[in-house]
């Protein structure tokens, strides 16, 4: 009688519901294999009731069968291969309640070839409980689980300095554990909230104070965790939106998606990113069937909601949807802190599709800056990240991505890596070094119509005897672009050409007077020049340009300013033949920290892939380059 | 957002990634109080709709009321609704104890129906709470080529980035409920007014907590007659929610191995 039953859940919900859901806390707790995870666990559920009828009974028994001591792991190890070879191999959840709240307990596993399975664990909780085995010391997992717990964005942390019944409850000994581990997770920018002397075995400060640390004043386990806080929704920041589907079931077009961060009313204007299109919010979306509830006019981070806008504009998943102001960074080069899970070593120039948010995208490995070891936080150069390692790299897409940098928008600022089908890896963003390209791409002016001239191009170079172009020089501060373009420029005025050097240092005397050498301002600075030299290309002439002009992307962007009259010249020298050259005395500068942000010490510089030509300037005296390029010019730029 | 926001929140984000990304899935429907929240959530996601099939792998051994329920919902529903019948226990393997033998004519009817069908993936209302080995679940959860899970290796998934790229042959299940546990599942029955089979009240001192086949289910010791009842009951209880169904208990691994073999 589904009439009955339907009829008595209305009744009650009319009559004020009592039965009101609990807050829930998920906690993760790691550690090195052996360190005694699964016996807090187990002790935590026994001293507070939690375990079911028959359950303490049931692993004893299960241990008899296997001849072995009783064993708390087998509480949450459920796998039979697990309960053959005592280790933790995938992780796990148990529901436990205190009086003050609801608690989700992930059991993570500690051995390093599981590392994926404690990373999908983690990742999931709003806070972690880190264990350290008294008589063995903080070890190298330890050091790992608690470096990733950070880039996995979990920000408060206890730690549990276990099994002190074998050190005799020795305040010294646990004095230097603690000192050691927090001055670990210090440097790594993590503060732990607690560090708690318990033996889980004998059940000391997991649930119940005990009277063998009279020496420790702090809380047990449970009262550290009761004191942690759910992880609040960002409904406060800049809104972040990511478009994940589109549904048209009906008359209704509806954008689908869940709000990571902030929040928007009906009516707001909005833009998607980095298709940089406009509309308006006119409707938030909504199915329910309990009489009276209307559409919410307003939506917050956390909500998966559905907007129809004001007009129709063509935007798809993957899209990032914001307010006006406060965009996310739009970009197509950045740098990435990863953790790698792939089978196969990820690779300098191999290809990848990144997950960012909802957008999916080819992007491939531009350099791998450092291998980090997570034991002594140093670096080390190489050409493979393999599994369970992390690294700092460079990701290049081939389309703009619109993104945020982890620590202001950890939601928005992290990724994944896809190596054919499987998950194989993930990332927290940084931009240190790159530029924000929205403004680059955006602002263009509106209601302006090109002026037709009366002249064609075919008159000018039938006039000049020789077609207009740029020939666009970039290397190393040092590399000798300035000496080979005025030299070059003085051969080429010899021979007839109407040809002009644009040097970096002239430009920033007037044009670009107002620029500084920030990341962005470099990338306006190249921006400025491209358009420029494509005017002169046009007007007939032939410009030189000479600009360190370190990323690809701007390059692009000056070729596409160019079109097909634009000669990317590879000005070629390794860092130490420019350093030592140093003409303008800038490499001691940058070697003394006077200078900020120089390009090949402390900014990358991202050599062209398909220059139309390289001129290596460490092999190669000048007039020869020069001869080189006179050459090129007579082929390619003759009538 | 309280606690149930937040649950219902992120199933509805798994629903609309795996219709996003999974051509050709359905979901199943046994019937009981986590599928019929599944149901409800899924219109919910959809703004009303359930655009996938619903398919009902039928053992022909659930209660009367279980299928008076059905047939009533599936229309009221306006759902896509499929019923695919299970093979005859004799074809099952015999080596297994007799209620999980049972239980696996029910995996054996799933792999015909998902043949039949060709789907690809399916969503299936399990929960991390239930049992054990369903704890270590993933959302997306890859099948083999005969629907085998490979509990040993299962893929990293993290930041709510699911494994959605599978090679040709792979089959999935996604578990947009596997984050809830029973006492959310009727809070939520309860605040959504959501239908419930009255099996679940008590009767004569006694209710079902789960409900299965009828002969491999019993019910347990309670004087529950309302969901408010029922909540108040599961907050105070020691009695696992599964202890009414059969094949749980039959040997250690006897659910592992129903699990390993496809089972939900």
């Amino acid at each position: 009688m589904p009439e009955a039953s339907e009829a008595k859940v209305r009744l009650a919900a009319v009559n004020q519901n009592p039965a009101s859901a609990r807050d829930l806390l998920r906690i993760v707790i790691v550690g090195h294999v052996d360190h005694g995870k699964s016996t807090l666990v187990g002790r935590m559920f026994h001293d507070t009731g939690s375990l079911p009828d028959g359950k303490y009974e049931s692993i004893k028994a299960m241990c008899e069968r296997r001849g072995v001591p009783f064993e708390w792991a087998f509480l949450m190890d459920a796998l039979q291969a697990e309960r053959d070879q005592g280790i933790t191999i995938d992780t796990s959840q148990i529901w436990f309640k205190t009086d003050a709240r609801d608690y989700t307990i992930i059991d993570a596993p500690g051995h390093k070839e599981f590392l994926k399975n404690m990373i999908t664990g983690a990742a999931q909780s709003d806070a972690a409980l880190l264990i350290i085995d008294a008589a063995e010391g903080v070890r190298e997992q330890s050091r790992r689980h608690g470096y990733l717990l950070h880039l996995l964005g979990i920000r408060q942390v206890a730690v549990a300095v276990n099994k002190m019944d074998l050190i005799d409850y020795e305040k010294d000994q646990f004095d230097l554990i603690e000192q050691e581990y927090r001055d670990y997770l210090t440097s790594i920018g993590v503060t732990p909230t607690f560090v708690i002397p318990v033996s889980a075995r004998q059940g000391d400060f997991i649930v119940n104070e005990s009277d063998k640390m009279p020496w420790y004043k702090g809380p047990t386990i449970v009262k550290a965790l009761d004191s942690f806080m759910p992880n609040a929704s960002p409904i406060d920041r800049p809104l972040r939106f990511p478009v994940q589907d589109i549904y048209k079931f009906d008359h209704r077009r509806i954008i689908a998606g869940r709000i990571e961060e902030g929040r928007f009313s009906v009516g707001d204007e909005i833009v998607f990113s980095p298709s940089n299109k406009k509309a308006k919010v006119k409707s938030i979306e909504y199915w329910s069937t309990i009489p009276g509830h209307q559409a919410p006019t307003e939506a917050v981070a956390g909500q998966c909601v559905g907007i129809t806008l004001d007009e129709q504009i063509f935007v798809e998943r993957g899209e990032l949807i914001s307010h006006v102001e406060n965009p996310p960074i739009e970009t197509d080069v950045f740098r990435a802190r990863i953790f790698w899970l792939g089978h196969e070593p990820m690779t300098k120039g191999k290809s990848y599709r990144i997950k960012l948010g909802t957008l999916e995208a080819p992007v491939t490995v531009q350099s791998i800056e450092s291998i980090i070891d997570t034991s002594d936080l140093s670096n080390t150069s190489s050409n493979a990240v393999e599994r369970n390692q992390v690294a700092e790299v460079v990701l290049r897409a081939r389309r703009m991505l619109a993104l945020d940098e982890f620590n202001e928008a950890p939601k928005t600022g992290r990724f994944v890596l896809i190596d054919k089908y499987d998950i194989a890896g993930g990332g927290i963003i940084s931009m240190e070094g790159y530029a924000d390209q929205r403004e680059l791409i955006t602002s263009r002016s509106t209601n302006i119509t090109r002026v037709e001239h009366g002249v064609t191009t075919e008159q000018r170079t039938f006039r000049n005897g020789h077609k207009g172009g740029v020939l666009w020089f970039t290397g190393l501060s040092g590399a000798g672009k300035s000496t080979v373009a005025v030299a070059l420029e003085q051969k080429l005025f010899e021979k007839g050409y109407n040809v002009y050097v644009l040097d970096g240092d002239n430009v920033r005397h007037g044009l670009n007077a107002n620029l500084s050498f920030s990341p962005e301002d470099r990338a306006e600075n190249i921006r400025r020049v491209g358009e420029v030299a494509a005017l002169f290309a046009r007007a007939g002439v032939i410009v030189i340009t000479s600009f360190i002009s370190p990323y690809r992307s701007d390059r692009d962007r000056a070729r596409e300013a160019s079109g097909k009259d634009f000669h990317e010249i590879y000005v070629n020298a390794d860092v130490a033949t420019c350093e030592a050259r140093d003409p303008k005395g800038l490499y001691k500068k940058a070697r003394a920290g006077e200078i900020k942000d120089f390009t090949g010490i402390s900014a990358p510089y991202e050599a062209p892939e398909a220059p139309e030509m390289v001129i290596d300037t460490s092999s190669m005296p000048v007039d020869e380059s020069v001869a080189m390029l006179v050459n090129y010019v007579e082929t390619k730029f003759k009538v | 957002m309280d606690r149930l926001d937040q649950l219902e929140s992120q199933s509805i984000f798994i629903f609309r990634e795996a219709f996003n990304r999974i051509e050709n899935i359905a979901m199943l429907w046994s019937l009981g109080k986590d599928s019929n929240v599944m149901i409800w959530l899924a219109r919910k996601a959809f703004f009303g709709h359930v655009p996938f099939p619903v398919m009902h792998v039928d053992t022909e051994k659930k209660f009367p009321e279980m299928y008076e329920f059905r047939d009533r919902y599936a229309a009221e529903w306006n759902l896509n609704f499929i019923r695919e019948l299970c093979p005859p226990i004799e074809e099952i393997d015999d080596t297994l104890p007799p209620a999980a033998r049972s239980a696996a004519r029910k995996t054996a009817g799933l792999k015909k129906a998902i043949e039949k069908h060709k789907f690809n993936a399916l969503f299936a209302g399990i929960r991390r709470d239930e049992e054990a080995t369903r704890a270590k679940e993933r959302v997306f959860s890859p099948r083999g080529a005969t629907g085998q899970w490979d509990f040993k290796d299962q893929p990293p998934e993290f930041w709510d980035q699911f494994k959605t790229d599978f090679p040709p042959g792979t089959h999935i299940r996604v578990h947009p409920l596997l984050h809830w546990t029973e006492i959310d599942i009727w809070l939520y029955t309860l605040r959504e007014q959501i239908p419930t089979i009255p099996l679940y009240f008590a009767q004569d001192g006694k209710r079902y907590r789960s409900l299965g086949d009828k002969d491999i289910t019993s019910p347990v010791a309670s004087t529950a007659t309302s969901i408010e009842e029922i909540i108040e009951e599961l907050r105070t209880t020691r009695i696992s929610e599964r202890s009414g169904r059969a094949m749980d208990h039959e040997s250690e691994d006897a659910f592992e191995r129903l699990r390993a073999d496809g089972y939900l």
